[in-house]
């Protein structure tokens, strides 16, 4: 019951943002001060909201599953619509094209996978880990909006025992719960 | 509610929903205020250059160095909900090549509890201004704006902004001897 009302509204948040990922958690350091490892953000991806400098997107680069948050520092659009753009973390010193695929300086609209257009701080106690890319993994979605649940999602990617662990303890809880 | 596992679960539970229902609390106070200020803006000395782009796409463009001013006062956005606003000076301009270019120049943050007074004079540019193409030569209509990224602890991420731009026109021919 529990679960699939979960469910449900994950899917719905889905549709809605039109978002593959429409929550996930910040694992790394490069957008620092404004996002911590920990904290979640909340993403959109309506394909006819123009890419705008100063907007956070979250892009994959070609070849690559993890997807990066950033922001877009250059713009070049064409009368038709067909832009190029560039991205930068907020805490690196250069701009991304370094991350990006060998001899590509550009992204385009089909890397983008979101927007970021929310954020729930987290005080996180997770020490600061390297540099470079800010990368997702999806939330677990047992309850959304609630502080803590992103060091979870870290504890479970950082230490993948402790994930096994729990999954253990909700099955049996699960199991054992007489209600 | 007779087990101490029993009690530790409500209390959780209890307390995790009003971390949630506060959370809430401080995105909704805050949603829907006008994050914008007034921004004075002024462009004290504009060159121009023709070198092949060397952050990138190895062609010959058009680089652009600007000096500016900007007077701000970001005191009135700062709230309980507000941890920091990420500055950014962008040109925007269209070329032949492209109907809209913007470039963000420079930028900076300003924390909760950091000087809110802008007041920065003769000020280099950050990044470079590189066009794409040679788009930059002649061009009459080069718009800077001060906008900024209203990062919260807990809410939306709104893009400000600021009421006052500045247009510049760039130098019909390419600076050759002088450097920046």
């Amino acid at each position: 019951m529990i679960v699939s009302s979960a469910l449900m509204i994950w899917k719905g948040l889905m549709v809605i943002t039109g978002s593959e990922s429409p929550i996930v958690v910040v694992l790394s350091g490069s957008m620092e001060p404004a996002f911590h490892r920990g904290d979640l953000l909340f993403l959109t991806n309506r394909v006819e909201d123009p890419i705008r400098v100063g907007e956070i997107v979250v892009f994959r680069i070609e070849g690559r599953e993890i997807p990066i948050v950033h922001r877009v520092l250059k713009i070049h659009e064409k009368q038709n619509g067909h832009i190029k753009f560039l991205t930068k973390g907020d805490n690196n010193a250069v701009d991304d094209r370094g991350l990006y695929k060998q001899g590509q300086h550009w992204l385009e609209k089909k890397d983008v996978v979101g927007r970021a257009r929310g954020t729930d701080t987290v005080d996180s106690v997770i020490p600061p880990a390297n540099s470079g890319t800010v990368e997702l993994r999806n939330c677990v979605p047992i309850k959304k909006f609630v502080p803590y649940i992103g060091i979870v999602t870290i504890l479970m990617n950082d230490y993948p025992k402790f994930k096994y662990a729990v999954l253990f303890l909700l099955g049996l809880f699960v199991l054992v719960h007489r209600e | 509610m007779n087990t101490v596992l029993s009690r530790a679960n409500s209390l959780f539970a209890f307390s995790l929903s009003v971390m949630a229902a506060l959370t809430f609390g401080c995105f909704i106070t805050t949603a829907f205020k006008d994050r914008s200020v007034p921004v004075r803006l002024h462009v004290s000395r504009i060159m121009l250059k023709n070198v092949e782009d060397f952050t990138g796409p190895r062609e010959r463009s058009d680089l652009g160095f600007i000096t500016f001013d900007v007077t701000a006062d970001l005191e009135n956005i700062f709230d309980w909900n507000v941890k920091q606003l990420f500055l950014y000076l962008s040109a925007e301009y269209s070329t032949k090549n492209n109907a809209l270019n913007q470039v963000v120049l420079w930028d900076k943050i300003v924390l909760r509890g950091d000087n809110p007074k802008l007041l920065l004079k003769d000020m280099k540019t950050k990044y470079f201004f590189f066009d794409d193409g040679n788009g930059l030569k002649g061009n009459r209509n080069v718009t800077l704006t001060l906008s900024w990224n209203v990062v919260p602890n807990a809410g939306i991420l709104p893009l400000v902004t600021g009421s006052g731009h500045v247009s510049v026109p760039f130098p019909d021919t390419y600076e050759i001897t002088k450097s920046y």
